[in-house]
């Protein structure tokens, strides 16, 4: 018997506040008036996505003690433009990013709550954590927070929140004009949860939501990341796109979950994944090639150098040679408000590196940024990318994309008009919804109730 | 003291079921519904079908009690609530003209996530945010943050004074961009001008916050704040703070010493535009108005309580007494409706033409955003390059 054919999810990440997107495009249109984030919700639900997703930076970034000035700057507040989005989507599922560090938990179970009543159950929270003194600048504790204790203060975040969500069980509220009876249990809502990190009691005042809980996702890619998803989250935005390093990611990720009682369905693997269609393959290839210029323009590929060589590099010229000094080892402060710069453990390596390929290959500065960073995931055609990711799905390299456009609002488009249709020929991606929550998108349980769960232990 | 110099302005302040507690159980009332967008929005566009100016929306991180600073296990009252800036957000793209007033919290939140949190408000709305400001002295809400204890007694001024820097953070994030920061220049590979963007580098008792937002300047430039008061300590924060103040006065001769000591404690510019709040049981005739308001009170086992005046009388007889305080100088009147929805249909399909008819209350939206429909400009940015050169 054959291995029955996965169904592929699909969600839309809101182009972001770095070099994927590109701005200069003529069709470039605003990233903060809400019209782009209408005509982007409803483009992905005409393609019938699982949902759309916001990333969220709580600092602008800064580069050499200035702000970077050459990506999109400035977004929205997450919860409230997902809650207006509700207004003009229907089943869309909304997934916001919310840092667990410099907010609280009752204020965003509340908030999570909300959200996921407003929009009859398609609430997603992308649970991230920071610790860094220079984000805490615009909080009231400042930084407060020792890096090796994110995790634990984001565990602990999420477990509060949990025991929030799961305080009211979802038919207390009688409503009985007759019997004069509002609520069925006079101590609905009722919770404690205290840890090293919180110590928190009372009553939570927004009543059990549609989905019990907004759908959890984590981001984080270490080895504890790893595990806190394993443990308890139900999907996880990963950046392996690739056919082997999606498959070993997805069978560590989903061989961790046995020990936690939890099923091989139970988390979803989506990696971020960006794309360029052509009519042909050769047409994409060009046009990808006309991306990536423009996603690493002169000034860009400077400030990449930078960011690895960890010192002003103002006056080095983009299309000569790498820099021949080397980077300044230690604590990266040319950079700040980003994430990427502590993917480079050995920056001398690194750069020693980047030389050998640029001088064998011939390329200059940019030429060099342009092939080590943005690479898209997808390029071709329509059919030859549904090929690639319904390969790549059914290969057990993820269970679907978080899709990436480089041009805002309207880069989702061509995907949905031209790449759906040939997935939904296929049987592998829905034709239509088939649920309302997105929970049911995601062929994701219903939660049990902590009380439940305790009883049944 | 002369009336106030602006025309009428009406609000409608939604709180559950409305404001008297028994208000749930009406025939009409939808206690059931309290937890969907539609309640929301049925009750917002009924409020700009009316031409109001604003609705504000309640909120608070407690669930609802009897008592100010204390939980109750009452099981007869509505309890459990949305949040109100997500609700003004589910509500704005389905409505065109009506204010939109969220209360928040300042006493255990972020300035930093409310000020974008409004902005973004703002961007939905194209123009209509506001945001009414209030803090907490309940120690129920301090052990749900576990962050501070509540001395005994509240720390009252303290709260306000906190609330009062609160806004100023709120305030200088809005402007931290100019309005020309983007400016996608492909000639030097720069999206912003960041000589457009500034630190706010506000630091105070309570809390530091570096900016700028992460948000761009909304439409309005400075969304409308609101605040209610009782005592000269909150008229304090109305005057410095907010462009809108609620008062709840209970006399025309009342009204006129409050409007006036809030404008003496104004520094100059643009006057505080102060709306009386009044709890309102509207109906065809008085006395059906009054044996209501019996009718409920018997229900909910006690006679209604309020901080603002209460009315039952007709909506002609309402528009008396809001025409003399108007002479006696509130500019506006943000209406409380003891039940929902009949008070504020008395309120649109009675009141405002009535008001109409007697040339105090407009017959269409004036502009587009809140601040025009409150005859307030859009303010200059304070860090603005342009305005000084």
């Amino acid at each position: 018997m054959t291995k029955p054919l996965k169904q592929i999810h699909l969600a839309a990440h809101f182009p972001g506040v770095n070099n994927t997107t590109v701005w200069s495009d003529p069709a470039s249109g605003s990233h903060i008036d809400f019209a782009s984030f209408v005509h982007f919700a409803e483009t992905a639900e005409r393609g019938k996505f699982d949902f759309m997703f916001l990333a969220e930076g709580l600092r602008l970034r800064e580069q050499g003690g200035e702000i970077y000035d050459l990506d999109v700057v400035g977004r929205p507040d997450t919860f409230t433009v997902l809650a207006a989005l509700a207004a003009v989507t229907e089943r869309l599922g909304l997934t916001g990013t919310i840092n667990s560090t410099f907010n609280e938990p009752y204020e965003v179970a509340r908030q999570f709550a909300s959200l996921d009543h407003l929009s009859d159950g398609r609430a997603a929270w992308n649970v991230v954590t920071s610790w860094d003194a220079f984000t805490g600048e615009n909080f009231r504790r400042g930084g407060y927070l020792a890096e090796d204790e994110r995790y634990e203060r984001a565990e602990g975040f999420l477990a509060a929140a949990h025991t929030l969500f799961d305080s009211w069980q979802g038919d207390e509220i009688a409503a009985d004009k007759d019997r004069g009876v509002f609520l069925g249990d006079a101590a609905a809502g009722s919770f404690a949860y205290s840890d090293k990190h919180f110590d928190i009691s009372g009553r939570f005042n927004v009543p059990r939501s549609p989905q019990g809980r907004p759908v959890i996702f984590q981001a984080g890619d270490s080895d504890h990341g790893r595990e806190f998803a394993a443990a308890g989250a139900d999907a996880i935005f990963s950046r392996h796109g690739t056919l082997e390093d999606g498959q070993a990611f997805y069978a560590d990720v989903k061989g961790r979950l046995a020990k936690y009682g939890r099923r091989h369905d139970q988390l979803l693997i989506l990696p971020a994944a960006t794309f360029v269609l052509g009519d042909t393959d050769a047409e994409a290839a060009e046009l990808a090639q006309q991306v990536r210029l423009a996603q690493v323009s002169p000034q860009t590929a400077i400030k990449f150098l930078e960011q690895l060589w960890n010192r002003d590099l103002s006056d080095h010229d983009p299309d000569g040679p790498l820099p021949s000094v080397d980077p300044v080892v230690g604590e990266n402060t040319i950079a700040r408000g980003r994430a990427s710069v502590r993917m480079y453990r050995d920056p001398v390596a690194t750069a020693h590196e980047w030389r050998a390929r640029a001088e064998a290959e011939g390329l200059t500065s940019r030429e060099l940024i342009v092939e080590v960073t943005g690479r898209q995931n997808f390029v071709g055609s329509a059919r030859t990318v549904a090929d690639r990711i319904d390969h790549l799905v059914q290969a057990d390299a993820s269970d679907g994309f978080i899709l990436v456009p480089h041009v805002t609002p309207g880069g989702l488009d061509p995907f949905v008009d031209e790449v759906v249709p040939l997935l939904q020929e296929r049987g592998t991606f829905r034709s239509d919804y088939e649920g309302t929550t997105l929970r049911e998108h995601l062929g994701l349980a219903a939660p049990a109730r902590r009380a439940d769960a305790a009883s049944a232990v | 003291m002369p009336g106030s110099s602006v025309p009428l302005h009406l609000a409608v302040a939604l709180d559950g079921t409305g404001w008297h507690p028994a208000s749930w159980r009406e025939p009409d009332a939808r206690p059931a519904d309290l937890l969907t967008a539609g309640y929301w929005s049925d009750l917002i566009g009924e409020a700009e079908r009316g031409l109001l100016d604003f609705v504000t929306i309640e909120d608070g991180l407690a669930l609802q009690s009897e008592h100010p600073l204390r939980a109750d296990d009452r099981t007869d009252r509505v309890r459990g609530r949305l949040d109100a800036t997500l609700i003004a957000a589910r509500v704005a793209p389905r409505t065109r003209h009506i204010g939109l007033v969220p209360t928040v919290v300042a006493t255990h939140t972020e300035p930093f996530h409310a000020s974008k949190a409004i902005a973004t408000l703002d961007y939905v709305s194209s123009g209509r945010a506001g945001v009414r400001i209030q803090v907490t002295a309940s120690p129920v809400a301090a052990r749900h943050f576990g962050r501070r204890v509540v001395p005994e007694g509240g720390g009252g001024t303290d709260l306000l004074d906190e609330a009062a820097d609160y806004v100023e953070a709120v305030r200088r994030l809005w402007d931290s961009w100019e309005d020309d920061a983007e400016i996608r220049d492909v000639a030097t590979g720069r999206f912003v001008d960041r000589t457009k963007l500034h630190y706010v580098d506000f630091e105070g008792r309570w809390f530091s916050v570096k900016g700028p937002s992460i948000t761009p300047r909304p439409p309005q430039g400075q969304p409308v704040v609101a605040a209610l008061g009782h005592v000269d300590a909150a008229y304090r924060l109305i005057a410095s703070s907010a462009d809108v103040g609620f008062i709840t006065p209970h006399d025309a001769k009342e009204t006129t010493a409050i409007v006036e000591e809030i404008a003496g404690h104004r520094a100059g510019g643009t006057p505080v535009r102060v709306f009386a709040d009044l709890v309102v049981f509207l109906d065809d005739t008085a006395g059906a108005a009054r044996s209501r308001r019996d009718r409920l009170d018997e229900v909910a086992g006690r006679a209604l309580r309020s901080d603002a005046e209460i009315f039952a009388g007709t909506p002609a007889e309402l528009a008396d007494v809001l025409a003399h305080w108007h002479d006696a100088g509130a500019d506006g009147f943000r209406l409380r409706p003891a039940t929902l929805p009949h008070d504020l249909l008395q309120i649109t399909d009675g009141l405002v033409p009535e008001l109409r008819a007697r040339g105090l209350f407009r017959a269409s939206y004036a502009g587009s955003t809140l601040r025009e429909s409150l005859g307030l400009s859009r303010p200059a940015n304070r860090y603005s390059t342009a305005a000084t050169a």
